[in-house]
């Protein structure tokens, strides 16, 4: 794969794919089986635009899947673990076993041998978290008792995948391997059981404790460099570098970067990390899906069209009767058993991930995995259908429908505010706001600043806050107001673009540099803009009017005043501004609106004074009819 | 029809419990400008030009505030030294309130026992208010009984909630000139009797809004 023909095969994979997931999303299947539907169109059984080297492309998007582990360890809050650890444990643990043990007695009972049948349970045991999160998320259904114990149900699963594919090398035909560790010459072939034993314990205590002590100054000396190309390279490095080592000691990459992932999830590059790496990720598992669509085997389910379906049927079957009875003995009402039993039946992408991997360590042959994969995209094809049946069809016969029984928001305690940099702006408006009792999400991306804020004890994220996908971890999906204090004009800027794009339902609260910035703000379409240096120099020209004889109140009143006024001229010169500015340099526009404001001061000058404490015209009356000023006017 | 404008004034309204519920229940009454004084002007800067133009758009103003120290809040007095400029609303040429009509909705504390010539207050809420009453005068307004709930410590949400749909009655029938004035002159606030006061639905009425 290299030249010419590398970039038509990045063609057609990449054409595939952009042309089918936009289709399947429109159709409401998600993307993953966009993917599975570009690769059977290019696949042999369509286009036939991808043949053998398939394969190649397979085994290469199979890093997809390290990356998917390494981000399922890194968004794996410690303290969201330990609050549904009833649920993880309990909930998933009992799926993964009973669906494991149920299926595997179908395999047995259809004469499959038995540590093939365990793996075979196992593979089909998962769901799809792509799939189901999103579906479950359309439907607003995430924080009902069927939402968070779908979510609890998968997580677990997630976290299963590690121990079944350190599982699997045993289940293996002994000497029948041709897995990863076939390619590369491990360091622990020529050593005895327990030498290997204790290499493998010091190079995972290695990762350990290497990703606690040691990356964070890393990370922090390569943010010190502001390049983000560099920190994506740092970030892919780490995550090739661990898949390496691991291979080489005989260790599922997946395993290796899962755990560095964990013990990065409680540093503050967290979110940069997972931003970074989520694009490769992306493109990675798409492509490894594609490539699973294109090796589904057509011809297989064409020759025997009634023995796949009956396959697809009884994985539903058996899949939702075990997640219905699981929801029952945890107390879910029958209307939630039922969205549960429905939103979680299909067999998910890890499948494909662990039956290419059971084949590669000849736990399974091709025999049993062609079917299987056919009968997985199968079975992940109905799910819309399938949550469509339950939702109309079932649950309004079934179900009792009283009032939703909303689970008081476990996971989402997210904060109203957001605000973007730390500096010496926001981090005024963070303490007003603190010192208040409402506690704001902060994002900077200094990264010294971080780590001091954080010593602190502050709740600071690091990242690049115009990046939508930092937003997004930052919880702007539930937050009400987004505050722009970043330092640099054109970053807030592009901020609000940012966020009128993703979440137009934010509050915009912007800092502005100057006149200039500030009408960019309003012409953007922001209403709450306030200029930086405003507020201090109107302090300061009211202590020198005091200074000069005016009395404090009067002074007060009087910036206040003149405050008032040029926040009004602020916004009408906004409109002035148009086509004109752009002829003028810079320098010129910025004289050319002061000399306007300095108009509008003089125009605005007579409303200043206040007449209703103004005695003049009740002093002329009285002198004037002789009969003395009415009781209730003011005094002199 | 009479236009109402609701000015209300309260500094801390998150922890009244009266207030609260009166403002509630008048915010459901439709046709009723509600105007929130401390809301608006929290640094005391009342807008002149604004209010004025208010008073100009309503036939009745209703001007709602707890008794602090036997008066008004201090942002109602900032609010009266401010927009009743002389020359527009007294001396000459001040006639722009003429034949308008201003209502107190008060609330206190204290029981209207103890706003009693022999209570420890020593004076009834009405003769407290009398610098109001005398600047509505002044000014050419109506100035009727006002309307108060006593008593407000003791009150419990019962109490509170009954009040306030006294309240939304009160403000339903001054919108609708289904108040007599005649009747109402006699009490000492204008809910001791509120049903005698409030002339039932509609009898189509000709005597229209201003007097």
């Amino acid at each position: 794969m290299h030249g010419e023909g590398f970039f038509s095969q990045a063609f057609v994979y990449l054409t595939a794919a952009v042309v089918s997931v936009p289709v399947a999303k429109r159709l409401g299947l998600g993307s993953v089986l966009g993917y599975l539907l570009a690769g059977i169109a290019i696949g042999p059984f369509g286009l036939h635009l991808v043949g053998e080297e398939g394969q190649d492309v397979m085994r290469f998007a199979e890093f997809g899947v390290v990356m998917m582990l390494f981000l399922v360890g890194l968004e794996l809050e410690p303290t969201l673990l330990w609050r549904l650890r009833g649920p993880v444990l309990g909930l998933g643990g009992l799926q993964v076993a009973a669906t494991t043990a149920v299926v595997a007695g179908f395999a047995l009972a259809l004469g499959m041998p038995g540590r093939e049948a365990l793996a075979v349970g196992l593979v089909l045991s998962m769901s799809s978290t792509a799939i189901v999160l999103q579906s479950l998320a359309e439907k607003g259904l995430l924080k009902t008792a069927a939402g968070q114990s779908s979510f609890a149900v998968l997580l677990f699963q997630d976290l299963a995948v590690i121990p079944i594919l350190a599982l699997f090398p045993l289940l293996g035909r002994p000497g029948a391997s041709l897995g990863e560790a076939g390619h590369a010459p491990t360091w622990v072939a020529g050593l005895p059981a327990w030498g290997e034993t204790l290499l493998v314990l010091a190079v995972v205590g290695a990762v350990v404790l290497g990703a606690r002590f040691l990356l964070r100054p890393v990370f922090r000396a390569i943010a010190a460099t502001h390049l983000r190309e560099l920190f994506t390279a740092a970030a892919l490095l780490l995550v090739i570098g661990i898949a390496l080592l691991m291979t080489r000691v005989g260790l599922s990459p997946a395993l290796g970067t899962f755990l560095a992932g964990v013990v990065l999830a409680t540093s503050e590059y967290r979110h940069e990390l997972e931003s970074d790496v989520e694009p490769f990720k992306g493109l990675l598992l798409g492509l490894f899906f594609i490539a699973v669509g294109a090796s589904i085997d057509f011809g297989l389910v064409a020759s025997q069209p009634a023995r796949i379906a009956a396959l697809v049927a009884l994985v539903l079957v058996a899949k939702g009767a075990v997640l219905f009875l699981l929801a029952r003995a945890f107390r879910l009402g029958t209307d939630q058993a039922l969205t549960f039993a429905f939103a979680l039946p299909q067999v998910g992408e890890f499948a494909f991930v662990l039956l290419s991997y059971a084949l590669q360590q000849a736990v399974l042959g091709s025999e049993a995995t062609g079917p299987l994969v056919a009968v997985v995209a199968l079975t992940m094809a109905a799910t819309p259908l399938l949550m469509a049946f339950g939702e109309r069809v079932v649950l309004p016969r079934v179900g009792t429908r009283k009032k939703e029984e909303r689970e008081a928001d476990r996971i989402d305690e997210r904060s109203p505010v957001i605000v973007a940099g730390f500096g010496r702006f926001g981090s005024t408006v963070g303490r007003l706001l603190k010192a208040n009792g409402v506690a704001a999400t902060v994002l900077d991306n200094d990264s010294d600043r971080v780590e001091v804020l954080r010593r602190l004890g502050l709740k600071v994220f690091y990242g690049d806050a115009t990046r939508h996908d930092l937003l997004h971890a930052a919880g702007a999906d539930a937050a009400r107001l987004l505050v722009l204090a970043l330092d640099s004009p054109e970053k807030n800027l592009a901020l609000v673009e940012t966020a009128r794009q993703h979440f137009p339902h934010l509050r915009i609260l912007a800092r502005a540099a100057d006149w200039s910035d500030a009408h960019a703000l309003v012409e953007a379409g922001v209403e709450n803009v306030y200029r930086e240096t405003l507020d201090s120099s109107l302090r300061l020209g009211v202590d020198a009017l005091r200074l000069v004889g005016f009395r404090g109140y009067r002074a007060g009143r009087a910036a206040r005043t003149f405050l008032r006024h040029d926040e009004e001229s602020v916004r009408t010169l906004a409109k002035l501004r148009g086509d004109r500015a752009r002829y003028f340099s810079v320098a010129r526009g910025r004289i050319e609106e002061l000399e306007h404001a300095l108009l509008a001061d003089l125009e605005d000058a007579a409303d200043t004074r206040d007449l209703g404490w103004d005695a003049e015209s009740l002093r002329e009356e009285a002198l004037k009819s002789d009969l003395g000023r009415p009781a209730a006017g003011p005094t002199e | 029809m009479s236009r109402v404008l609701l000015l209300f004034a309260h500094p801390d309204l998150e922890k009244s419990r009266a207030n609260r519920k009166l403002v509630e229940r008048a915010r459901g009454v439709s046709g009723v400008t509600f105007h929130d004084l401390y809301e608006a002007y929290p640094d005391f800067d009342v807008d002149v030009k604004r209010e004025q133009a208010l008073l100009l758009a309503h036939d009745t103003v209703v001007l709602q505030h707890p008794f602090y120290w036997y008066q008004a809040p201090a942002l109602v007095k900032q609010w009266e030294d401010l927009v009743l400029e002389h020359g527009w609303a007294y001396g000459t040429g001040g006639t722009a309130l003429r034949g308008k009509r201003l209502v107190s909705a008060v609330t206190t504390g204290g029981g209207e026992a103890a706003y009693r010539a022999e209570g420890h207050n020593r004076f009834t809420v009405r003769q407290l208010l009398a610098p109001i009453e005398q600047t509505a005068r002044l000014c050419g307004m109506d100035y009727p009984p006002p309307f108060v709930v006593h008593g407000t410590h003791r009150l419990d949400a019962e109490g509170i909630a009954r009040a306030a749909g006294e309240y939304a009655l009160f403000l339903t029938a001054l919108r609708d000139d289904r108040v007599d004035f005649e009747t109402a002159r006699e009490l000492p606030r204008v809910n001791a009797d509120l049903a005698g006061v409030l002339r039932p639905e509609p009898v189509a009425s000709g005597g229209g809004d201003a007097r």
